[in-house]
């Protein structure tokens, strides 16, 4: 074969190669569809796509390389051509080449990943802390230095949408299964340190344009941090496993100025002050339906269904069941502590008390269970109380 | 060693008595009580097929749930029982049990072997695996349903499935027992049992990389078995090794998982790369460059895949110090797998290409496994995994690195052997339909899932925001084709054994070199009945 020809088969291929590469890595963004990594609003988003860019133009590079040797062997190194084999089978300058190349190319890549890896890991210095604890299948969010804490769950209208042949289509429901209903509210340009753990099995807290995921284990507190730098809202999702509604538990941090902020955190306490005043009142059987109701939807019926009806094999029905007509004290224990090895998870914390009393209420007189009871908030504080005062004598007795 | 077999006859090197090969009478003594490696290969690969084709239709439902946004087939519960059960079969069920089936197959043959070492062994190792998964698939049709935790069966979330867990957990074990045992049959055929001249270092590379897949195997094996067991006893008796609550740590599953988990990964892979090294050079009619190399890459990969194992569970909070030590060594496996893919091309380079079937599936298999391991390189940067752990940036790079890896390569091996083990040409054409419709599905299957990822999709969810609806339509209609491509391979398989009608000569393929294609086609039932002598211009690679 005269070298002429080589040249000009191993620039066609390299041309094919790169205009390969070209539509499966930058082609498809022109169908509007986001595909690249995001590069947040965090320096360690930032950082991490850098670090995310500079790895795959590296790969690009390698792989435009290897696949046109390739390709041009496989034009020009064929039998139909008339190409006799030839006979070498090793070089070990060459192997050595190849080895000693990728090894230097490995160290290089190496450097900015062990700054980023190192920046990531240190929260110290941080002027606020979350901790944030995941149930199955909802979030808690603490302001350990504002006394403020909810709990955030997938909002009304994804919920309705996402059953299965629900009949409402996804496209007509804003922001579909990533819309909380109490975002978690962040200042911007803040070192905030995350507290992240969970109750009952491994979850893992990820909104993607703060730059990292962190699994959410019961029985470990894992840290993380954040400095936010633009205000807006972003959207994440819960990235480990955790059970059948593992896809419907999203996040969303609204992210605010500090003085819009401070306002945010006057607002819930004054809020958390009338929830302590609707605890200590006599509520009526009717106000407890009806908010029961409401509760029952976003806590309760995505296992023990919207009838109370009930999941074969592993959700139990409550309608005519022997625990939501039975003695009240047990079924109240269910509801505050879970039942062990199922999932049946212990609400004491993830509800409020006039929640826990509403959502009984109502399930002990709903789908014709119809016992008559009411149960108020102010008996499930006093059952908090008395469990917390419990704790606290069995520590001061402990030898 | 003992593979100095001194009655060697160079005269009948070669033992083609197939007209009375004294195959047992009955389908019962034929299939059940046989401890003849070609049956017993045979129905591995039987097994593995049938496998593939359920846990294949399992990745349909999975899709066709993720077709559009929304819930329109099955309720969550069960598309994680899905997920769950499409990876435990694919891996223990289809990918392993072929490897095995080859190797049964290949090894005596190949090593100048009459059988396995140990064939009573090799008659249980086969016959306990439809037990395991007959016991495994019968969870989804239990009260308590399938396990649905994923393949990885992290606690706690894996102690809320019911009673099936106890099957789960005794199907595992059988599958484990039955692969320590095929294991340690192809130690001691491979160590004990080659022909006079067949030296170490003059074993085909699909020997060598099963030798180290062996070694592998009986090494993990019982860490898995360990980690389930604990399962077990943390469900039914009380104990707390997982269990926070208990005095436990559920992160502790994970190391152990994953010391098993990342060498499983190699032990599906290893032969694949077997069988690439054996197919490449015969189509291109030159030996394989860097014979030594390709060994010493392969030892290389096996050692680091026993340290390697935390860059599964970069976030799970490990200590600064573990996650640089887990990136560096597991960047460093790019080196000797770079060595490979490097040499491959060499072996290619200069040759006297032909393209039949086998061919064209290796060629396949060298750059979508390339791109695969490209994106594993990118999940090794820790503090970019940060961002890809658990999206379907993962489900595209471990796809890429066992559908066009090693299913691929399984592929190219039955179009390159099945010559040889039946007799009879596979349909060419049809080889090349299944060939290219595979090609170019597997990658409108796989490819989009890489962008689902980067936008920020979750792996493991039935359901997912609009904004992910492009790529996935395109990755489901992928899928479909994939899937129903395979029924090509099916057709072909079949027509070949029992309908073609073009007789397949001993050598088969004008570049084939090694024992098993001195032998005629199909093979005599007892072959090498007297120990071929090994030259050196009978081996592949020159020395």
């Amino acid at each position: 074969m005269k070298k002429e020809n080589t040249v000009i088969v191993v620039l066609a291929v390299l041309a094919a190669v790169i205009a390969a590469t070209w539509l499966s890595l930058v082609a498809p963004a022109m169908t509007g569809n986001e595909v690249n990594m995001t590069r947040g609003v965090t320096s360690l988003s930032a950082s991490h796509y850098d670090l995310h860019m500079i790895v795959l133009w590296v790969c690009v590079i390698i792989g435009i390389g290897v696949f046109t040797a390739m390709f041009t062997s496989i034009v020009l190194h064929r039998k139909s051509r008339g190409h006799k084999a030839a006979t070498f089978s090793h070089s070990t300058l060459a192997e050595i080449i190849w080895t000693v190349i990728p090894v230097l190319i490995l160290v290089a890549m190496a450097v900015p990943a062990t700054k980023a890896l190192i920046k990531m890991e240190d929260s110290s210095g941080a002027e606020m802390t979350v901790k944030i604890t995941a149930f199955q299948w909802r979030w808690k969010y603490e302001y350990l230095d504002h006394d403020i804490s909810f709990i955030s769950a997938l909002d009304s209208a994804s919920n309705a949408a996402r059953q299965l042949n629900s009949g409402i289509d996804p496209a007509n429901v804003e922001n579909y299964l990533l819309d909380v209903d109490h975002p978690l509210v962040l200042p911007v340009g803040k070192k905030i340190k995350f507290l992240i753990t969970a109750d009952d099995v491994i979850h893992s807290w990820w909104v993607p344009a703060l730059g990292w995921k962190r699994d959410a284990i019961p029985g470990f507190i894992n840290e993380a941090w954040t400095n936010i730098e633009k205000p807006g809202t972003y959207r994440g999702q819960c990235a480990e496993l955790c059970g059948k509604d593992h896809g419907f538990m999203p996040i969303v941090v609204v992210a605010l100025p500090q003085a819009e902020f401070d306002a945010w955190t006057r607002k819930q306490l004054a809020d958390s002050q009338d929830q302590q005043q609707d605890v200590e009142r006599l509520w009526t059987q009717q106000e407890l339906m009806q908010h029961g109701e409401s509760v029952y939807a976003n806590a309760c019926a995505s296992c023990h269904q919207s009838e109370g009806q009930g999941l074969t094999p592993a959700f139990p029905a409550l309608a005519g069941s022997q625990v939501a007509t039975g003695p009240i004290d047990a079924h109240i224990d269910i509801v505050m502590n879970g039942r062990a090895g199922t999932a049946m998870s212990a609400w004491r914390e993830q509800l409020s008390d006039t929640d826990i009393a509403a959502a009984l209420t109502y399930t002990r007189n709903a789908f014709g269970n119809d016992t008559g009871d009411v149960v108020q908030p102010f008996t499930i504080a006093g059952i908090k109380r008395q469990a917390g005062k419990r704790q606290t004598t069995e520590q001061e007795t402990a030898p | 060693m003992s593979s100095d077999i001194t009655h060697t006859d160079p005269g009948h090197a070669v033992d083609v008595h197939d007209d009375h090969d004294h195959k047992p009478k009955g389908f019962l003594n034929r299939w059940l009580f046989t401890t003849n490696h070609k049956d017993i290969g045979t129905l591995y690969l039987i097994l593995s097929l049938t496998a593939f084709m359920v846990g294949g239709f399992m990745a349909m439902i999975i899709r066709a749930e993720l077709f559009m946004p929304g819930l329109q087939l099955v309720e969550p519960d069960f598309f994680n029982q899905m997920t769950t059960m499409h990876a435990l079969v694919m891996v223990f069920g289809a990918v392993m049990p072929a490897w095995v089936g080859f190797a049964n197959w290949l090894v005596p043959m190949m090593v100048g072997a009459p059988d396995m070492a140990l064939p009573r062994m090799n008659n249980w190792s086969f016959w306990i695996l439809p037990f395991a998964f007959t016991m495994l698939l019968s969870t989804l049709f239990m009260d308590s349903g399938g396990p649905a935790a994923g393949w990885t069966l992290y606690p706690p979330l894996v102690l809320q499935t019911g009673t099936s867990l106890a099957f789960v957990v005794f199907a595992i074990h059988m599958m484990g027992i039955s692969s320590i045992m095929g294991s340690i049959n192809i130690i001691a055929t491979i160590l004990n049992m080659r022909a006079p001249g067949m030296t170490l270092l003059r074993m085909p590379m699909f020997v060598w990389t099963w030798l180290i897949t062996a070694f592998l195997l009986i090494a993990v094996m019982p860490v898995l078995a360990g980690a389930v067991t604990m399962l077990l006893t943390d469900h039914f008796f009380s104990t707390n090794f997982f269990n926070a609550a208990g005095g436990g740590d559920p992160v502790m599953f994970q190391h152990i998982f994953w010391f098993f988990g990342h060498p499983e990964v190699y032990i599906l892979i290893l032969p694949a790369f077997g069988v690439i090294s054996e197919i490449l050079p015969t189509f291109s009619r030159k030996p394989l460059f860097g014979y030594g190399s390709m060994v010493y890459a392969t030892g290389t990969i096996a050692f680091l895949s026993f340290i390697v194992w935390a860059h599964h569970m970069f976030t799970v909070g490990m200590p600064l110090q573990g996650e640089l030590f887990f990136m560096y060594a597991t960047m460093l496996i790019s080196v000797p797998t770079g060595v490979k893919v490097f040499n491959w091309v060499s072996t290619m380079w200069q040759g006297s290409m032909t393209f039949e079937t086998p061919m064209l599936f290796a060629i396949g298999f060298v750059v979508l496994f390339t791109i695969g391991g490209f994106s594993g390189l990118m999940l090794a940067i820790t503090a970019a995994d940060f961002q890809y752990h658990d999206t379907y940036f993962v489900v595209a790079h471990f796809h890429y690195v066992l559908v066009p890896g090693a299913i691929f390569a399984l592929m190219a091996a039955t179009y390159y052997w099945l010559p040889k083990f039946s007799g009879n040409m596979y349909s060419e054409r049809w080889g090349k339909i299944h060939f290219w419709l595979s090609t170019i599905f597997v990658n409108v299957l796989f490819f989009p899932q890489h962008y689902l990822g980067l936008a920020g999709m979750p792996r493991r969810i039935p359901d997912y925001s609009p904004q992910f609806a492009d790529f996935n339509m395109i990755s489901s209609i992928g899928g479909f084709a994939f899937g129903a491509t395979q029924l090509i391979f099916v057709g072909v398989i079949l027509h070949c054994i029992f309908r073609s009608k073009v007789k397949a000569t001993g050598q088969v393929w004008e570049g084939a070199r090694g024992l098993e294609w001195t032998l005629s086609s199909p093979p005599p039932y007892h072959s090498f009945t007297t120990p071929p002598e090994v030259t050196h211009n009978m081996v592949r690679h020159a020395e």
